[in-house]
């Protein structure tokens, strides 16, 4: 068997380790999970100047061989060749900071006596030298007796050098010994990696970072909290506003295509079944891509920033409110995109309790696939008119279904911490790392892959679950004088689920589009798109279904499907995802009941509230 | 840990933007994995810390200088590492 050579990437988290990876495989990369736990596995290809070909692997970040969180033990497992989550390295390549070379050292340590063929990146050397350090790589590398090569990872300056080095550690490969066990005297690793550094540092003046000027401004227990609010404030603005312009020449495009390609094909099943299925339904939800991008955008600007950190550092103490500390703000934050990634990022909380909690809450923030339904009911039934100066109603409602979300889950926290996950409360610890621009590419890699894993759902499950509701809506056929929506098979289980929920004011179309929401929860949207354009086979293509619902629901009942929809239904990726990471189902489906009985009595509530208001 | 005598305060008390030497950290007040985490930062007795920020919400956590990277620790954690006596010298860092 002719295995490629497997090139490991290890160093410190903020090490700038993904930049460097994404400067050595460019787009040639791919993201899975190691099996059996949410650690991401980032695996990629590169040539060496050789010609040979090579497998390259980005390790979780790590500050030491003797674990702390999942991600460290799986660094740990691979590195020591222990496990089954990688085959043992060939190579070994350390990224270090070159401006935090006393603490990054130890670790780079430990790695080299581990024996494999290694070479160091020295990191960041821009940053070190903006710091008024100057360092000597060649001393550093006789030091380590392991090539050091000087890299500036984002600006992908060195990287040919290691690409050279690589070449030849990958060579030196024969017989290559188990890896010796890792030193376990952290304090003697210290006092040679505080030497060595000693010895490399040529000269440091004290010049006044750039990180400590922002952090001055960032950080002030003033101004910090305003920044913050104002960066979240504008990043949800720039959701709806940019996203406005794109998304309608989406939905154009959608709907443009579905009737010609409907007027292209005879009469009939077929012709139903592109147009009303498949169209109407994927259609529906494609258009929210240009908002999930720009979430993510923000997102991932933030996190490469390294603003993120200080965003957790101020709301440690709000967050502790919910029971929780600062660190569980960026998983939190990021479940407004997607829960999926947002339960993912809670590997980084190191307290099992707290990430527990956090992934049973994370999914009260109001995720981007909520969005479409959120927008569809608030255009169709809340009146376009100004509340106040630049203040529209519309907005104000869709904000306070994001207040609501935040104030449920700080609720809920504080009773689940309370009743259901006791312990935890774990103080915050974190690492500030030094500010510094995004590389527009970087973040490029990061949305395409973003947005892939969101079409590839568009294009799979829910266009599966349409495919197959418009099935279920469709036959059987309705005869005279009958409604397609209520003869059809789907009708029928719609009236089922309907005995259940016509005491919180849901009528039929909702009780048929809450089954298919579990697979994704914009099938709510195509799902009512495509009973409405089964029902309205007779009138001329496709329109907007906004004027199909404001005819068909009461208010009351609209908005009792925005209360139930700040809740629930949990989507089968959150749930799958809560699976693997808590690694079993007794979690998932405490979830998901919890979420659903909240979701019924907030439901209820609402619309008899409304009701009793006369909106019924 | 208030029996070392040389220990005259601890972190959390050190005033921002001043610099202190750690002289003891009271490792069994810390649970393990935070102890460990601690360690991995570079808390090390004899060690230069500087304190930079605090949070804006009752003063905690608390953001310090240890080697040359940034930490943000909990005001309890802080309240575990002894600093030695002050000198002249670091006071005016």
């Amino acid at each position: 068997m002719n295995r490629l050579p497997l090139i490991a990437v290890a160093g410190n988290p903020n090490a700038g380790k993904s930049a460097l990876f994404n400067a050595l495989t460019g787009a040639r990369q791919k993201i899975a999970n190691y099996p059996g736990v949410t650690v991401e596995r980032h695996v990629g290809k590169l040539t060496l100047p050789d010609g040979r070909p090579a497998e390259i692997v980005d390790l979780p970040g790590a500050y030491d061989l003797e674990a702390a969180s999942p991600d460290e033990q799986v660094t740990r497992s691979v590195l020591l060749g222990e496990g089954d989550y990688e085959r043992l390295p060939d190579a070994l390549l350390i990224v270090l900071d070159a401006a935090n070379l006393d603490n990054h050292l130890r670790f780079a340590l430990q790695l080299i006596d581990l024996g494999l063929p290694t070479v160091v990146a020295l990191n960041m050397l821009d940053l070190a030298k903006r710091d008024g350090l100057e360092l000597d790589a060649r001393r550093l590398e006789a030091e380590l007796g392991v090539p050091v090569i000087e890299t500036v990872a984002v600006r992908r300056r060195g990287i040919e050098a290691v690409r050279e080095a690589l070449a030849s550690a990958a060579v030196a490969r024969r017989d290559r010994p188990e890896p010796a066990a890792p030193s376990s005297d952290g304090l003697s690793l210290q006092h040679r990696a505080r030497a060595i550094a000693r010895a490399a540092i040529v000269a440091e003046s004290p010049s006044r970072a750039l990180t400590h000027r922002l952090d001055a401004v960032l950080l002030h227990p003033l101004a910090g909290p305003l920044i913050l609010a104002g960066l979240l404030f504008v990043m949800f603005q720039a959701v709806f506003a940019w996203a406005a312009p794109p998304a309608d020449l989406l939905e154009a495009l959608a709907i443009g295509a579905g009737n010609s390609i409907g007027a292209a094909l005879p009469e009939g099943w077929l012709r139903s079944l592109v147009v009303d299925g498949l169209f109407a339904g994927v259609g529906a939800v494609v258009v929210f891509l240009p908002q999930i991008l720009i979430l993510f955008l923000f997102i991932l600007m933030l996190e490469s920033s390294g603003y993120m950190t200080r965003a957790a550092f101020i709301m440690d103490r709000v967050m502790r409110r919910a029971g929780l500390n600062g660190a569980a703000f960026i998983p939190l934050l990021s479940s407004f995109a997607c829960a999926v990634p947002g339960i993912m990022a809670t590997r980084t909380i190191d307290d099992p309790k707290d990430r527990l909690l956090t992934i049973l809450i994370a999914p009260l923030m109001t995720c981007s696939a909520r969005l479409p339904v959120y927008t569809l009911i608030i255009a169709a039934f809340i009146p376009e008119v100004t509340v106040g100066p630049g203040i529209g109603l519309q907005g104000l409602v869709l904000f306070g279904l994001y207040v609501a979300g935040i104030a449920g889950a700080v609720l809920l926290g504080t009773l689940l911490r309370a009743k259901v996950v006791r312990g935890g409360g774990a103080a915050f610890m974190m690492e500030l790392p030094k500010y510094q621009l995004p590389r527009f590419g970087d973040v490029l890699i990061g949305l395409w892959q973003r947005a892939w894993i969101f079409l590839k759902r568009a294009g799979t499950i829910i266009a599966v679950t349409t495919v197959i509701l418009w099935a279920l809506a469709s036959y059987p056929k309705a005869g005279q004088g009958e409604v397609q929506s209520e003869v059809s098979i789907a009708g029928q289980i719609g009236d089922a689920i309907h005995v259940v929920v016509e005491p919180i004011g849901f009528n039929r179309d909702i009780s048929l589009a809450l089954l298919p929401a579990m697979a994704a929860r914009e099938v709510a949207v195509a799902a009512i798109g495509t009973v409405y354009a089964l029902d309205a086979e007779d009138e001329a293509g496709l329109e907007t279904l906004e004027t199909r619902l404001a005819g068909r629901w009461s208010l009351a009942t609209a908005l009792a499907f925005l209360a139930w929809f700040v809740f629930a239904p949990q989507c089968i990726s959150t749930i799958a995802v809560t699976r693997r990471e808590t690694n079993g189902w007794k979690w998932p489906l405490f979830m998901t009941g919890y979420l659903f009985a909240v979701a019924y009595v907030a439901a209820g509530a609402t619309y008899w509230t409304a009701v009793a208001f006369g909106l019924g | 840990m208030t029996e070392t005598p040389a220990i005259l305060r601890t972190l959390d008390q050190l005033a921002l933007g001043t610099s202190g030497r750690v002289a003891a950290i009271d490792w069994d007040a810390l649970a393990p994995r935070d102890a460990l985490r601690l360690r991995h930062f570079g808390f090390d007795e004899g060690v230069q810390v500087t304190a930079l920020h605090r949070g804006p919400f009752g003063a905690d956590p608390l953001a310090v200088r240890v080697g040359r990277m940034t930490v943000a620790i909990s005001r309890a954690h802080a309240r575990a590492i002894g600093l030695a006596t002050a000198s002249p010298a670091t006071a005016a860092a």
